[in-house]
């Protein structure tokens, strides 16, 4: 089978070269060509997706021929684990890039294939030439051949350390990298645009949902990183601006600020030079992210030693940015704005500021995450930055952010009047002055101003938000006569882009109030208690009630049960420590037990008003003792002769005749591990008795809660955005180019209605954008018609439909 | 005012504060940083140097003293003389012997003390060097 593995592999390798060589051999628009190496691409998914499926066999099957196998996986693993322990590794990591790779070009291909036909071929040979490079460095760089052979083939694996065994890290890692992968689709196309000079909006409207897509994944995925870090790691926080961390965050900030400027590009024709620059830096983010892990450059917890692929992705990141950047300045002419920003009341005008944000937010995080290397460069010395630095900008930075949030989605594009500004600007500016009293008379908000401004804000924005769906759904009460509920919905699924957008933002402020409440308000106190006593937190008594232990094959588990009183309520937690036996060595000894993997089992009681976290650190210097001590008597026991107490005569025995009968050597080890396992769990018990001290961490952390549910609302609503509209589910309506800028066009007419009806557009300003934009629909419904009478293409459907009422 | 004047002030403006932020950017990334040292290099250190330390758990050191633990540490390619350390606050989980530490603190009469909670310990296992297996 490895075999088997490497050959398709060495064939998916030369399948994307050609898929590359092909494509440009198409690059005049010659539709043979294009077909062919789109076919090609469809058999690199089919290839890789055989070798990951092989991958997979063998480790579902414990076949430790594959050295990935033995060295990630055991027999012991449990099954769900086994199936994310490819991931675990560098070489299965890097294949999993690949592969996700293989989908999404795949899909971006099968999207297009009627479309783009100049831009295609280009952007096929991007996409093909990043997969050449992951699918060549599988091949040919050093220790990173997925389809090793291991020769002996051990009797079992080293497998999967129990920390990496949580639902959380099964999906956190294939989320991150689908979404660092998925933003080479827009990045190609972007590409693709800016060769052949064809830098309108369409390369955008083809991607704009990969683009949304991985920037949901990438969200999804560091907000399953961080959930990880707070049940699981015992330091019971969610965010440390560790450098890995910050790479995955900054591509995910830049494409926050790209899905927001495309939008201005494709309905202003502005920001050209823009967004070409910030899918470039995306995507450069999402490589280094990719790179930081596996070079050693930067100190982190998650780097993961110094690999052999760090230098090649690097050189990778460096034609992508020179490349990107010749061809940028290379077409500036092309890049000039159709139109300027008309007034700085406009919601391009505040995207512009969201923008800059943005960018300022990453520029932030990029500088403090290179200072090692920065000052080293200067004063010679390494030096590092901690995060009470990152929180000094970025704080500031994201309530900034909260409160353009909050005035984007009130101004209408183009322009607003004074009149409807003030308008929409009430009832959420009334809300937030009315929070911001509620605040300084009933909370110790003020106690952190930037938490209290950024609370401030969250009221303005929500209630904007809310403003939004409300006025929506009134709208459409009003033209319709459906009764609230149905008209909410009705507004909503048909303009899903908008209100999806809108339910992203509501869980977006969300998530930053949990942020804020918990980073600014947070009880933290690490107590030391013996069994019986208390200790007072934050009004809480806290009480180490008794020590548990409990014990299984693979692991000794020493908890404590503790009591917390909150004036009449009282809630029992247990949270505990596991120590695992280290997995695939045979005949060790019972301190092995305490020498390999401890893991936290955090005590939490989540509630929507506060979280009571709490860890224990047990004490086990008497439990120690006493198992070095038995570890001596086994070992005089094993050895006998004089000295060895008589009760382990039998064991003296079997080693005896082991030692004369090799072939009883393997009961005799099985008999000692299963003795040695048994005094364990004895010794273990012991701790009960011990009356010994436990350290414990206890943290009272308000509102976090709602960072979790603020997340799961924002990916609810990259979900609605991102759902196919009716017409696209119709199929045939949008096949070519100039039907799609035609529906974009309408599109554009329906928001400007809705904005006229919800109140953000005054009746003269509706009157000019519309009459601008009926304008631009019947230029682009004249050259619709004058390429169809070209083409001699008679059955165009709905070609001489005039821009009718289409809400 | 003409729209070509109204532009260039908005240029200007956007680019001083972006000035003004690299500015402080540069300013304090200086000032609050913590230097980064291999044991080796604390071991001679004038007691009173804070620094963030990276260094490698030498195992079997680890011992529970108070309410904190002791250990002992070796640079990372395992070479040179062990610097004792102790250290009071939580744990990470993958805390233990031969792991990859990095923990921020400063040197006292020959132990390297850490302050609570800037203990970060290396995830276990997951990308192994390869390079020189």
């Amino acid at each position: 089978m490895p075999s088997l593995g490497g050959a398709l592999l060495a064939l998916a390798f030369l399948t994307t070269v050609s898929a590359a060589v092909v494509a440009l051999l198409g690059r005049n628009g010659d539709r043979r060509w294009i077909d062919l190496s789109r076919r090609l691409v469809y058999l690199f998914f089919a290839l890789v997706t055989i070798c990951v499926v092989i991958i997979e066999l063998a480790f579902a099957g414990d076949d430790f021929s594959f050295s990935l196998v033995a060295e990630h996986s055991s027999i012991e693993t449990p099954e769900f684990y086994k199936l994310a322990a490819m991931w675990s590794s560098q070489e299965g990591s890097l294949l999993l890039w690949a592969w996700v790779l293989s989908i999404v070009s795949t899909a971006a291909l099968y999207a297009t294939r009627h479309k783009l036909r100049e831009l295609v071929p280009w952007a096929t040979a991007v996409m093909m030439g990043i997969a050449a490079t992951f699918t060549g460095l599988l091949l040919f760089a050093p220790g990173v051949d997925p389809f090793a052979t291991t020769n002996p083939v051990p009797a079992d694996g080293v497998g999967l350390t129990p920390l990496l065994q949580h639902p959380s890290m099964m999906i956190h890692p294939p989320m991150l990298y689908s979404g660092y992968v998925a933003f080479t689709v827009p990045f190609a196309f972007a590409i693709g645009a800016l060769i052949t000079r064809r830098i309108d909006a369409e390369w955008i409207r083809a991607t704009r949902r990969f683009a949304l897509i991985a920037w949901a994944l990438l969200g999804f995925g560091l907000l399953l990183g961080a959930r990880w870090s707070y049940t699981e790691l015992g330091w019971g926080g969610y965010w440390a601006w560790d450098p890995v961390e910050n790479a995955a965050l900054m591509p995910w900030l830049l494409g926050t600020a790209f899905l927001h400027s495309i939008m201005v590009q494709e309905k202003r024709g502005m920001l050209k030079v823009w967004n070409a620059s910030l899918i470039v830096g995306t995507f450069s983010m999402a490589l280094l992210g990719t790179f930081l892990v596996r070079s050693g450059v930067l100190q982190s917890i998650h780097a993961f030693g110094d690999s052999t692929v760090g230098p090649y992705i690097l050189g990778l990141i460096g034609v992508v940015l020179i490349g990107s950047t010749a061809l940028i300045v290379s077409r500036l002419d092309d890049l000039r704005s159709e139109k300027r920003i008309d007034s700085l009341a406009s919601r391009e005008s505040v995207f512009l500021v969201n923008n800059l944000l943005l960018v300022a937010l990453v520029a932030v995080i990029f500088w403090g995450t290179f200072f090692p290397l920065i000052s080293e460069l200067f004063t010679g010395e390494k030096a590092s930055l901690a995060a009470p630095w990152f929180d000094e900008y970025t704080t500031p930075l994201g309530i900034a952010l909260v409160l353009f949030t909050g005035i984007g989605p009130l101004l209408a594009w183009r322009r607003v009047s004074w009149a409807s500004a003030k308008r929409v600007f009430l009832v959420p500016g009334i809300v937030a002055a009315v929070a911001a009293v509620v605040l300084l008379l009933f909370t110790d908000a003020t106690n952190s101003l930037w938490a209290f401004a950024l609370f401030v804000f969250a009221a303005f924005a929500m209630t904007g938000l809310g403003q939004e769906f409300w006025n929506g759904a009134a709208a459409r009460k009003r033209l319709t006569g459906d009764s609230f509920p149905v008209a909410l919905v009705g507004v909503v699924s048909r303009n899903r882009r908008r209100y999806g957008g809108y339910i992203v933002h509501i869980g977006v402020v969300v998530l930053l109030i949990g942020i804020a409440a918990s980073s600014s308000f947070q009880t933290k106190r690490d107590l030391t208690l013996r069994p019986g006593e208390s200790a007072v937190v934050d009004g809480r008594t806290v009480t180490y009630v008794k020590p548990t232990v409990a014990t299984d094959p693979q692991k000794l588990s020493f908890g404590a049960v503790l009591r917390v009183e909150d004036g009449g309520s009282s809630t029992i937690l247990r949270p505990g420590r596991d120590y695992f036996r280290p997995t695939g060595q045979q005949g060790g000894t019972i301190a092995n037990f305490f020498e390999g993997e401890a893991t936290s089992e955090v005590g939490l009681d989540a509630g929507p008003r506060n979280d009571l976290w709490t860890a224990v650190q047990p004490n086990l210097t008497d439990v120690k003792r006493r198992v070095n001590k038995a570890d001596a008597a086994f070992a005089t026991c094993v050895r006998g002769g004089p000295g060895a107490p008589p009760e382990c005569a039998a064991l003296t025995a079997l080693m005896i005749g082991a030692r004369d009968n090799p072939a009883l050597r393997p009961a005799a080890l099985a008999q000692i591990a299963k003795l040695q396992a048994l005094t364990a769990s004895q010794i273990a018990d012991t701790y009960l008795e011990d009356d010994a001290p436990a350290t414990f961490r206890v943290i009272i952390d308000p509102l976090v809660t709602w960072m979790w549910i603020g997340g799961l609302i924002a990916l609810a609503g990259a979900l609605i955005a991102l759902w196919p509209t009716r017409g696209r589910r119709r199929g045939a309506l949008v096949r070519t180019e100039a039907d799609a800028r035609k529906e974009a066009k309408y599109r554009e007419i329906r928001d400007a209605e809705l904005d006229h009806a919800v109140g953000k557009l005054s009746d003269q300003d509706f009157a000019v954008v519309d009459a601008e934009l009926r304008r631009e629909a019947v230029e682009i419904l004249d050259k619709v018609e004058g390429e169809r009478a070209l083409n001699g293409n008679a059955n165009g459907n709905g070609a001489g439909k005039k821009p009718a009422e289409v809400k | 005012m003409d729209p070509q004047r109204k532009r260039k002030i908005r240029l200007v403006a956007a680019l001083s504060v972006a000035v003004l932020l690299a500015v402080a950017l540069i300013y304090t990334s200086f000032s609050a940083s913590t230097e980064t040292k291999e044991p080796s290099q604390l071991l001679s250190a004038t007691p009173g140097t804070r620094a963030e330390m990276t260094g490698k758990v030498v195992p079997g050191t680890v011992r529970q003293e108070g309410s904190g633990i002791v250990f002992a540490v070796r640079d990372r390619d395992g070479e040179g003389r062990a610097l004792p350390v102790s250290y009071t606050g939580t744990v990470p989980d993958p805390f233990r012997g031969g792991r990859e530490i990095i923990l921020t603190g400063s040197v006292e009469s020959g132990t390297f003390v850490g302050e609570p909670d800037t203990l970060i310990t290396k995830c276990p296992s997951k990308f192994t060097t390869k390079s020189d297996a």
